[in-house]
């Protein structure tokens, strides 16, 4: 290749200003598009604080909604955080077992086969599925056939919600523990069912809770997959076979009201949801963190 | 890869035998059933549609018609409607949540400043659409409001911005604007793991030859990482599909078809929040499931495609 002598000897010159300009536009472009991407955030956080607070009381969370127009009387919703309490807790002990023992299929059991990459894929689709479906799927298989919104139809729809979830975080977590640990439990004449128990499930339990209790701050916050299957009320928890209220479904119900104290209560039921989405997402973090 | 010889190193003793494989049974037996779980979904959605199946056919995606006093169910409105929510969240978050990955991978910003910021767009995702959609009824519409003015006064002889917006109430623009802003974590967090994942060599060859950091971003760092990003953005796509809530609350929820981005709409997750606790009727709850069915296999689609463009990546 001819270089032209001139413009190679040409190296104290500083780039062409054309090239400058382009890269110092670039860099302010991303860094204003990535201050306006995190702009929603703060708006989000400032509104529910500031909304939310002033009717943030004890009473908000032990007594039941006042009825809608009375203006002055004691209101709260302490049976929709019963409610999600329980749904998620229900939805919980349902998705753990099935979720803990598919990913121990996963990684111990069938590692690098065909079956396990089926079921991973199937997994990993389910993990996409809309909530939305997930309802309707839980009101054709609980509500249609017992005829009767319940929590039991709202807690297996989040249960469905959560069990890729708890699936490919705990699998995740498995696949951590080293192999040595696995072979010397082997070696030191553990059968299959005691290693996994004592030495990789006992090891990845941290990694485990992790993903079981961001699984939860999920499930505690959709909305989608309860509002045609645990619908809701404005009474306490009665049975798992009758409609359940939860924080999520009061939050939209309220702006439909159309009543300024239901608006103001609705912002405080999301400073009390979000409040404890946000614990259980730094403790799911905080646990991964103190690994020995 | 597996090394098979691990499975065969353990000892089983006769009075064991019979425990452990049950306890492999039992272990099977929950990931056969996880598998069985989506059939189960398809099964019984399809199942529970199939009357409004019989009654309107393929015809039922372009019908206008959604009348539930007179039974006659037309799914055009919703199809519209969330692929045009979908097409405007994509429009707005892919620049910004590349930006967002290129910031917080690259060295523009000092590592005090990255890690915080790329800590906070992954808080966006934590956040339930049930409480995104609040701030956007109260905050983003009127927010919004002057801007969708804007929008119609100048670019009115587009039939798409073609109907003066509706003040406070939202519509399609609005519900666009913020699957914008919810998938633009999934997008950025994604995009910035393929990027940090490149190999350095790539980057230094190409300083080495003069380029600068910009010159080699565009045309060495973005190329490579390009497959990548592109199965980020096509989870994000999936997301904004099926996102419920917040579109509900934001896009006003009118059954009229509606070419016009600031008009009242619909989508599907968004009908189905809305009707599907008041539907009484066998065929009114089968046009419902009918729909559940179409944004099902829409989202199934979508996301075997991104899981398709992830495993070419993980081959190479």
């Amino acid at each position: 290749m001819q270089i032209n002598s001139e413009e190679r000897l040409d190296l104290e010159t500083s780039l062409p200003v054309k090239r400058q300009i382009f890269s110092y536009g670039m860099t302010a472009i991303v860094i204003i598009l990535t201050a306006l991407a995190i702009l929603p955030l703060f708006s989000i956080l400032f509104s529910i604080l500031q909304q939310g607070l002033p009717q943030l009381s004890w009473q908000t969370f032990t007594s039941l909604p006042a009825p809608t127009g009375m203006v002055g009387e004691v209101d709260g919703f302490g049976n929709a955080i019963v409610g999600t309490a329980i749904m998620v807790g229900i939805a919980t002990l349902m998705s753990v077992p099935i979720g803990v023992l598919t990913a121990i299929f996963l990684a111990e059991f069938s590692q690098g086969s065909v079956i396990a990459n089926f079921v991973r894929f199937v997994v990993t689709i389910l993990s996409g599925v809309p909530s939305i479906v997930v309802g309707v799927f839980a009101y054709g298989v609980i509500v249609i056939s017992t005829k009767e919104f319940s929590a039991l139809a709202g807690s297996f729809a989040l249960a469905v919600v959560m069990l890729p979830i708890v699936v490919l975080s705990t699998e995740s977590a498995l696949l951590l523990v080293p192999k040595a640990q696995k072979l010397a439990s082997a070696g030191l004449g553990a059968t299959r069912l005691q290693t996994t128990v004592k030495v990789v499930l006992a090891s990845a339990l941290p990694g485990i809770m992790t993903g079981i209790l961001l699984a939860i701050a999920r499930a505690a916050g959709e909305t989608a997959p309860l509002i045609f299957t645990a619908l809701f009320s404005d009474n306490w928890f009665d049975t798992l076979l009758s409609p359940t209220s939860s924080l999520s479904v009061l939050i939209y119900n309220y702006i439909s009201s159309g009543f300024v104290e239901k608006y103001n209560m609705a912002w405080t039921a999301a400073l009390v949801l979000l409040g404890l989405i946000m614990i259980l997402n730094i403790s799911a973090r905080l646990l991964t963190r103190k690994k020995p | 890869m597996h090394d098979s010889s691990e499975l065969k190193s353990y000892i089983t003793t006769p009075d064991r035998i019979g425990f452990n494989q049950s306890f492999t049974g039992l272990v099977k037996g929950f990931a056969v059933f996880t598998v069985l779980l989506l059939f189960w979904m398809v099964w019984i959605i399809l199942s529970a549609a199939f009357p409004a199946i019989q009654a309107f056919g393929l015809g039922f995606f372009l019908s206008q018609t959604w009348d539930v006093n007179a039974l006659v169910f037309g799914a055009l409105p919703y199809i519209y409607g969330t692929f045009a929510t979908s097409l405007i969240a994509l429009i707005i978050g892919v620049p910004v949540a590349i930006a967002v990955a290129l910031v917080t991978s690259e060295t523009f910003l000092p590592n005090w400043v990255r890690s915080p910021l790329a800590a906070m767009v992954e808080i966006v995702a934590a956040i339930p659409s049930v409480i995104i959609g609040l701030w956007g009824f109260f905050i983003l519409i009127p927010f919004l409001d002057p801007v969708q003015l804007w929008m119609f006064k100048t670019l009115s002889w587009m039939p798409l911005f073609g109907t003066e917006p509706i003040g406070g109430q939202g519509g399609i623009f609005v519900a666009g604007v913020i699957l914008a802003i919810m998938i633009l974590p999934t997008i950025a967090t994604i995009s910035r793991d393929v990027l940090t994942a490149l190999p350095a060599d790539l980057r230094s060859a190409s300083r080495a030859l003069g380029a600068t950091h910009w010159e080699t971003l565009f045309r060495v760092v973005l190329p490579t990482a390009a497959p990548g990003i592109l199965g980020a953005i096509t989870l994000g796509l999936g997301r904004a599909m099926g996102e419920t809530m917040a579109v509900t609350m934001v896009i006003g929820n009118s059954p009229q078809f509606t070419v016009s981005l600031l008009n009242l709409g619909a989508t599907i997750p968004s009908i189905l929040a809305n009707q599907f606790a008041e539907a009484l009727d066998a065929l009114h709850i089968g046009a419902l499931m009918y729909l559940a069915l179409a944004l099902f296999g829409l989202t199934l689609l979508v996301n075997i495609a991104a899981v398709m463009i992830v495993k070419t990546l993980e081959q190479r």
